[in-house]
């Protein structure tokens, strides 16, 4: 497999009037073509800084790349200007937003949305553009794309808007596809199917997807590549199978535990304590720390480097060290990376 | 535990008039008990009508039809100041987004201590100040947060504010209406937790609204399901998860995504199609086997029987 992008050590920082936000602090992975790789983390963690950096949509001029390079087939993206970064957004990158009412334009009929990159990155004219339009509504299962191109998006449901989107970041057929939490706003029913949808076109189109959420059942969905992040760093990153049925990273293990099973009938959930750090002065040592019961001392003074489990799985806890305490995952957490389906969940 | 009816809702109908002669028909007949002690979960995409069922029983709109009882006695209908005073300290509702339900210009003293000066219930300042600091502890807060005010806390922290709230007139339900739908995933089980154990301690009884349903199943012992203003099934939640009869829950069911890879890969998703539904006749809520309810015909009923006893 090629590697079609790269991200080494990333790190920006936003400047308040309160001081400098860390919100990524070196930042590293790759993107295979073909793939789909999830990034999960909590709401501060840095994840979507980082996909808005891919994309050069970070806001001028109070942040900056401190460091790093985002490599996409080769070409350095950080320093590119406006102009340049234009040519590649929308086309070989684009984007699905999480809230399809905020990403569309409300005075503008869903059709010129859509033709719009058509014209503007692959020369069409009108009528061809047009035509293209209506094929994409129709790929993303809108019926009756050719009326549906003259409304607008108030007239369309959540889940039709969502589509619209998808047409949009797919109109170009973009090499890297990334899609910013693009179900949290819309029903489990809905969800499923923006999932299935974006499956299948991948399958035809072969491009790649960074899929941004928090919600594990839909990483497990779709996932091939998992990579957990917190306080602006990746803790944890490997295949699926790594994430959820082999964790290591006591991080991810709260993730895990956090959530019940249908199944479950523990009196209590196995919550993390506490709340994510203040980016403005991360904490020295392991960010994770003060909200890890399997702390070590070490954590409050070093930071941990990535260790490695398999050629696939990689985490960054002092735990891996050989001198570490063997720890076992809180029983909950042991159960749930047995699988639903051999614990004998609901058929 | 669940012989005593603490609330019980007949054909409750909310419609709203939408322009001159459009009627949305938000809620329209839903019946169902919720006993003392228990949880009840109601769950439905958006437009399904659980909000505002849960906003029609606290009175926050008052109901187009059907009636809702409350510790035997309607909750709707003229009522004395006195009356409506006792009802609102009994019943209390947590707000699904923390941030737009806490006055920004409140302290949290004030916040918390309003339902306390509103029913009269503490003497004098120091014994006001004393009860919002032991609520504080109570949902894991610091005495000192008392002089803060919302902008300055996190998600999580604000929801534990909403609950410090609901909490201060010791009532007896509580209607949590998707009080976790906001929040991050590891502070989603603690304020889990916390409403778990609150309702060990306090003998609470609550109505849990959301659309997480896995979460749901967690925290509830029966299930409703509501769809467009129905309540189409209803079940003790172990129940609905294993035997769901109708179409409807079995779509709902197999649409959420589970943390488990190997099960997803496996997942085959049921898509709930209306027309295959009997139109014969007005579908009416029928008790299949004992305890779990649908929405169906005659015809479907019999067909859900033979169904249930089959398994």
């Amino acid at each position: 497999m090629s590697k079609l992008l790269e991200v080494k050590d990333l790190a920006i920082s936003f400047n308040t009037y309160n001081g400098e936000v860390q919100a990524v602090r070196g930042v590293s992975f790759d993107l295979n073509k073909g793939e789909t790789l999830a990034i999960v983390g909590e709401s501060g963690s840095g994840k979507s800084v980082t996909t808005s950096a891919l994309m050069g949509l970070l806001p001028k001029p109070q942040s900056i790349i401190k460091s790093g390079q985002i490599l996409f087939e080769g070409k350095d993206l950080v320093g590119k200007s406006n102009k340049e970064m234009q040519k590649i957004r929308g086309k070989e990158i684009s984007m699905v937003f999480q809230d399809p009412m905020s990403a569309l334009n409300p005075t503008m009929k869903v059709g010129n949305q859509i033709m719009e990159g058509l014209i503007k990155h692959q020369n069409m004219n009108r009528n061809d553009a047009k035509k293209k339009a209506i094929e994409l509504l129709d790929l993303v299962g809108i019926p009756n794309p050719e009326t549906r191109m003259t409304q607008f998006p108030h007239q369309f449901s959540g889940g039709m808007r969502q589509r619209v989107v998808v047409a949009i970041a797919l109109a170009c057929n973009p090499k890297v596809l990334i899609a910013d939490e693009p179900t949290t706003a819309l029903d489990v029913t809905i969800q499923a199917q923006i999932l299935e949808l974006m499956k299948d076109i991948q399958k035809e189109t072969e491009s790649a997807i960074v899929f941004i959420t928090h919600d594990l059942g839909v990483v497990a969905n779709v996932a091939d590549r998992v990579a957990v992040m917190y306080a602006g760093k990746i803790v944890e990153v490997g295949t699926v199978d790594d994430i959820f049925y082999n964790p290591k990273h006591p991080y991810t293990w709260g993730l895990l535990g956090s959530m019940p099973t249908p199944d479950s009938d523990e009196d209590e959930l196995f919550a993390i304590p506490g709340s994510p750090p203040n980016m403005l002065n991360p904490p020295k040592g392991d960010a994770f720390a003060p909200r890890n019961k399997f702390a070590l001392e070490i954590d409050g003074v070093m930071e941990p480097p990535m260790f490695k489990v398999s050629d696939t799985h990689y985490a960054a806890t002092w735990l891996l060290h050989e001198d570490a305490p063997k720890i076992e995952p809180p029983a909950s957490v042991k159960k749930r990376m047995q699988g639903i389906a051999k614990t004998g969940g609901n058929e | 535990m669940e012989n005593e009816k603490l609330l019980e809702v007949k054909n409750l109908q909310k419609h709203f008039k939408v322009g001159r002669n459009k009627v949305v028909k938000a809620v329209d007949g839903v019946t169902f008990d919720i006993y003392k002690g228990e949880t009840f979960g109601l769950v439905g995409e958006s437009g399904s009508g659980k909000s505002t069922t849960g906003r029609t029983i606290i009175r926050l709109y008052d109901a187009s039809g059907g009636e809702v009882k409350f510790n035997n006695e309607d909750v709707h209908g003229k009522k004395s100041k006195d009356e409506l005073l006792k009802f609102n300290r009994n019943m209390q509702m947590i707000f699904q987004d923390p941030s737009s339900s806490l006055n920004p210009r409140m302290t949290v003293m004030d916040i918390i201590a309003e339902g306390l000066d509103v029913h009269k219930l503490v003497k004098d300042e120091k014994e006001r100040k004393e009860r919002v600091e032991e609520l504080l502890e109570v949902v894991g807060l610091n005495r000192e947060h008392a002089s803060r005010f919302p902008h300055e806390f996190s998600g999580g922290q604000r929801q534990r504010i909403g609950i410090a709230r609901a909490l201060a007139v010791d009532p007896e339900f509580i209607i949590a209406d998707e009080p976790i739908s906001a929040l991050d995933v590891s502070i989603q089980a603690q304020v889990v937790n916390l409403l778990k154990k609150l309702q060990k301690e306090r003998g609470l009884t609550y109505l849990f609204i959301a659309h997480d349903l896995s979460m749901v199943k967690y925290i509830s012992d029966r299930i409703g399901v509501m769809y467009l203003g129905n309540m189409v099934e209803l079940a003790d939640s172990d129940e609905l998860y294993k035997n769901p009869l109708h179409p409807y829950t079995k779509s709902l069911l197999t649409a959420i995504p589970l943390p488990d890879p190997e099960y997803e890969r496996a997942r085959k998703r049921v898509s709930y199609d209306a027309s295959l539904l009997d139109t014969s006749e007005e579908p009416e809520f029928r008790e299949v086997s004992p305890r779990h309810w649908v929405r169906c015909t005659t015809k479907e009923f019999e067909q859900y029987k033979k169904q249930v006893k089959n398994k």
